[in-house]
């Protein structure tokens, strides 16, 4: 292969790994653990014994039988077969960062990895030192009072929020009456999907004409039945909600409270702080805007931080110090409980307490200018691009540090769709971009966030390979559309994995579908 | 000294080059100039109150070594601790593997970018339903008291009811998040939680007490399989069966690394299972090792109250084995509020620990680790009982915890784990607080960890310490 308009020649490795379950030889053994012990033995029998004959295993598990090194080298080869930001990641609202491997090393040490929740506090001043410190770190970021590291991604967090809320109004008698949650059409779909799991009605604002909605349309949701009002600012589209102190405003007049999903603060941190605005709760994503690796979908952390009228009302336990040692309370009588059982993902706290000493004051405002900086210069390249158009095109200015773009132009010149786009530039090293969440406000939506680890050179490059695209779009769609073709597989074939004789979720279900396994 | 400007090692574009150049692009003189359309009174106008940057790792590392060093680790102290958090050996290959760059920092691709992170998953989910004996296993949730919080919800979506019968001994961490899923009364769909009694001679539930709350209106009973105080159910396929007979689904939280030599949940009747994937292959982190898995038969009805992401198995167009997400469209992603509970960041890269965890050990190496941690556990009980005033709750039908009864000896548990920690032991988990009908108990855990000699110097301590 040669190379196209000055792009990498890259190929993704091909290793035809079969599946695991295929894998093995009858006998081999890829983990010993100790034989019976005679003391132990002659002490207690033989441990098959210990076992209630009822509930004693009569099939052994189908599992692979495999040594060592072969188990180590399928999952390597699973490895490379992953572009798993090798290349170059712009996926949007997720804010992609360089987790330093200093900290990865740290919370691999015994030190991190293996403590014990329950262990005496005597024996984690460590981690509880880090927590109450990163308490005070996040506060200095948001203005509120009191953090809470439990919640265990982003969602947790906003669902934090919604059982908050429950408990804050039904301390004031007033659960029944408020029954319903706002936000907005360009929410995360996490803060509806919590307010409703957590029983609330929810009520979703349109966006207005200056992508965002309208104050009108806020005046017409709020009623004596809002319990709270959850939304972000800027939203995904990269466009900051100026009257966003009004609408704070107008929900407390009501009653309700006021949640900040700082999804994407990455453009605003140090800019602005979400208890001036005169919201009660805001919540940090650590696996995001704080360096911490994401693992491909967590274990992540919803920081979720809040007034001190709220704090009664946050999970325990609570860390506590005294000017000389880290102690452990339990939560307020008051308080909703427990999200998630313990503090939460430590080692993703301490992880990001690293980063952020490893910023500073200053380095966050530069990662915050930087993000907005290389958005808006990417911005005014992309929209050079044949077939690339941007939402709410009429409004002038800048953006945050995201912009939604949409290929509705590319599609209908082409037939060329934005999940074909998408699978065509992994072709040249660059991971698979994010389009939107539901629902789609642009035709065939794309979000790339620029952040502030990738160089300009990588942005240049991921702009030409988008541009070459687009091109390819026009000249030879089929191209496009058929692709990947430098990847590790081809791309699925279009059959639906929502019928139940098609889905397969373990190789038994796929066995037994396709008759290779009786039910 | 005059202050430095040096390009932040984290960020490329930090060069006062690079941003003029790309200030210049824009036609604009400062990088304020972008922030124009938040209003003036919205803006932070001082700097962050943050302790001074660390920017030389060498710096930072020395920082934090100083802080996390006074830790002290159930590697360097020999620990019993239990209850929802394990000490299980971890492989090194798990460890390995969950550290590669492509798993460890990005958040997710498609089918066709990311085939080896999609087929890890799915030899998550193929491995563990061969542990349980079910068809249909979920991407895994936060921890296990949010993946039963989600089949209580399940179960009572599928049967339109609103009450769970539950063990009333549960971990009070489960308990509570448990209860958080089943919402408070005054919500429209509140789920009532009852509690089941044990039987005091065997410590399982107790069947009378269920069958007299199995009432039309129960949506699931749902029990541990070993319980949380340690015990085998070894009636666990009647409790099924009850639960049927009522209308109800069974839930059933079992632990993996049992299931070695446990009947796997499937074969039992057992409707949806939950549990912890800590102990595959996951360090404690202090509770951030923790990942809970949602588990049930293969059919329509179960799968379409899935709140998790489903991973497929799938063709491509050329043939190939690739992997996609089932029924996408019912979890939040895919529906927002009109979606089953809701998703999100979870913990997938412990997936892959679990994963590499299973294929490591195998049919045997499930057994072997099956008998080895259940012999230390009955050793240990046998070794502590013989301790005058400590009374074992019960001496046998248990499978790696038990509970230890310090009443005999005129102390608390308090004060013996005091007293253990001064000899550099972590004492079982204090239960007089969370259950105080009985008394001065500990629920001691012992895993393949432990050695004879662990367990001896366990016994000898406790007995100079109880002998005070």
């Amino acid at each position: 292969m040669s190379k196209q308009n000055g792009l990498r020649r890259y190929h993704a490795p091909v290793w035809d790994e079969p599946i695991v379950m295929e894998m093995g030889v009858a006998g081999r053994r890829g983990c010993h653990f100790p034989l019976p012990d005679a003391t132990m033995q002659q002490a207690v029998g033989a441990a098959a014994d210990l076992v209630p004959q009822s509930m004693r295993r009569r099939n052994r598990p189908a599992l692979p039988e495999m040594s060592e090194p072969d188990v180590l080298r399928h999952y390597l080869h699973l490895s490379q077969e992953t572009m798993g930001m090798m290349g170059i990641s712009l996926f949007g609202t997720c804010t992609m960062k360089y987790n330093p491997r200093l900290t990865e090393g740290l919370a691999a040490r015994p030190f991190v990895a293996d403590l014990h929740p329950n262990q005496s506090p005597a024996t984690l001043q460590g981690v509880l030192q880090v927590i109450y410190e990163f308490d005070r770190m996040l506060r200095s970021l948001s203005g509120m009072d009191q953090f809470t590291f439990q919640p265990a991604g982003g969602a947790d967090a906003a669902y934090t929020q919604a059982c908050i809320t429950r408990a804050y109004h039904a301390a004031k008698g007033q659960l029944e009456q408020r029954t319903q949650i706002i936000t907005s059409i360009q929410s995360h779909p996490c803060n509806p999907a919590t307010s409703a799991a957590a029983g609330f009605e929810v009520v979703t604002l349109p966006l207005g004409e200056r992508g965002y909605p309208s104050l009108d349309a806020l005046r017409a949701a709020v009623s004596s039945r809002t319990a709270a009002l959850m939304i972000n600012n800027p939203d995904d589209m990269g466009i900051y909600n100026p009257e966003i102190k009004e609408w704070v405003r107008i929900v407390h007049e009501a009653g309700g409270l006021c949640f900040y999903d700082h999804a994407n603060f990455n453009g605003v941190m140090s800019k602005l702080r979400a208890r001036e605005l005169g919201f009660d709760a805001c919540m940090f994503m650590l696996h995001k805007t704080f360096g911490v690796a994401k693992g491909g979908g967590g274990p992540a952390v919803g920081a979720y931080g809040c007034s001190a009228e709220l704090a009664q009302f946050l999970p325990g336990p609570v860390v506590t110090f005294d000017g000389k040692t880290y102690g452990v309370r339990d939560n307020a009588p008051t308080s909703i409980g427990r999200v998630r059982e313990y503090w939460g993902n430590v080692q993703q706290v301490v992880k990001a307490y690293a980063w952020t000493r490893a910023m500073g004051a200053a380095g966050i405002a530069e990662a915050s200018d930087m993000s907005v900086l290389l958005n808006n210069y990417m911005e005014r390249e992309l929209l050079k691009i044949r077939g690339v158009t941007r939402s709410h095109p009429q409004l002038e200015g800048w953006r945050i540090e995201m912009t939604r773009y949409s290929l509705g132009q590319l599609f209908e010149d082409t037939g060329v769709t934005v999940a074909d786009v998408q699978n065509r530039m992994v072709d040249f090293g660059v991971d698979a971009f994010w389009m939107s969440h539901e629902p789609w406000i642009v035709p065939q939506p794309f979000t790339p966030e620029a952040g502030e680890m990738w160089s300009k050179e990588d942005i240049d490059y991921w702009i030409a390979v988008l541009k070459q695209v687009c091109e390819e779009a026009y000249s030879n769609p089929e191209l496009v559309k058929s692709a990947p073709h430098n990847q590790a597989i081809h791309k699925l074939a279009p059959e639906s994995l929502d019928e139940p004789d098609r889905w397969a979720m373990t190789w038994r279900a796929y066995q037994r579908k396709r008759g290779a396994r009786s039910a | 000294m005059p202050a430095v400007q040096r390009a932040h090692p984290f960020m490329p574009n930090s060069v006062p080059a690079i941003k003029q150049q790309l200030l210049r692009a824009l036609g604009i003189d400062s990088v304020e100039q972008l922030f124009a359309q938040i209003p003036a009174e919205h803006r932070l106008r001082e700097p962050l109150a943050l302790p001074p940057a660390l920017s030389a790792e060498t710096e930072l590392s020395r920082h934090m070594v100083s802080i996390l060093s006074r830790n002290v680790s159930c590697e360097s102290a020999l620990s019993f601790l239990g209850g929802g958090c394990w000490q299980h050996h971890v492989p090194a290959i798990c460890d390995e593997i969950v550290r590669r760059t492509e798993f460890l920092t990005p958040v997710w691709g498609t089918a066709s970018s990311d085939l080896g992170r999609n087929q890890a998953w799915f030899e998550f989910t193929s491995q563990l339903g061969e542990l349980l004996e079910l068809d249909l296993v979920a991407l895994p949730v936060y921890s296990w008291g949010c993946a039963a919080g989600h089949a209580i919800r399940m179960a009572s979506r599928l049967t339109g009811r609103n009450k769970v019968l539950v063990p009333r001994y549960l971990d009070p961490e489960r308990r509570a998040v448990i209860a958080n899923y089943c919402e408070p009364s005054q919500m429209p769909s509140h789920i009532a939680m009852i509690d089941v009694a044990s039987d005091p001679e065997t410590g399982q539930l107790d069947l009378a007490d269920l069958q007299s709350k199995l009432t039309p209106d129960v949506a699931a009973v749902y029990f541990e399989n070993p319980g949380y105080l340690g015990q085998i159910e070894a009636d666990a396929e009647q409790l099924c069966a009850l639960a049927h007979k009522a209308g109800a689904e069974a839930i059933v939280g079992v632990d993996p690394v049992s299931l070695g030599i446990l009947a796997a949940p499937g074969t039992y009747g057992a409707d949806i299972v939950v549990g912890s994937i800590q102990p595959l292959g996951i360090h404690m982190n202090c509770g951030g090792g923790l990942g809970g898995f949602i588990a049930s038969r293969d059919e329509p009805r179960y799968a379409y109250e899935y709140p998790t992401l489903l991973i497929s198995i799938a063709a491509t167009t050329h043939g190939e084995h690739g992997f996609g997400m089932a029924l996408m469209h019912q979890c939040s992603y895919g529906s927002r509020e009109e979606g089953k509970d809701w998703t999100g960041n979870s913990t997938y890269l412990w997936a892959i620990a679990s994963a590499v965890y299973m294929s490591a050990l195998g049919p045997e190496g499930f057994r072997e680790l099956g008998e080895a941690v259940i012999q230390r556990a009955h050793y240990c009980a046998k070794l502590l009982a013989g301790i005058r005033g400590v009374r074992l709750q019960r001496s046998n039908g248990f499978f790696k915890e038990f509970v230890v009864n310090f009443d005999g000896t005129g102390k608390s548990v308090a004060q013996i784990n005091v007293a253990l920690l001064d000899r550099g032991i972590f004492g079982g988990l204090d239960l007089s607080t969370s259950f105080p009908d009985l008394g001065q108990s500990a629920l001691y855990c012992v895993t393949e960890v432990h050695t004879v000699d662990d367990l001896q110097r366990l016994a000898t301590v406790l007995t100079e310490i109880c002998a005070r």
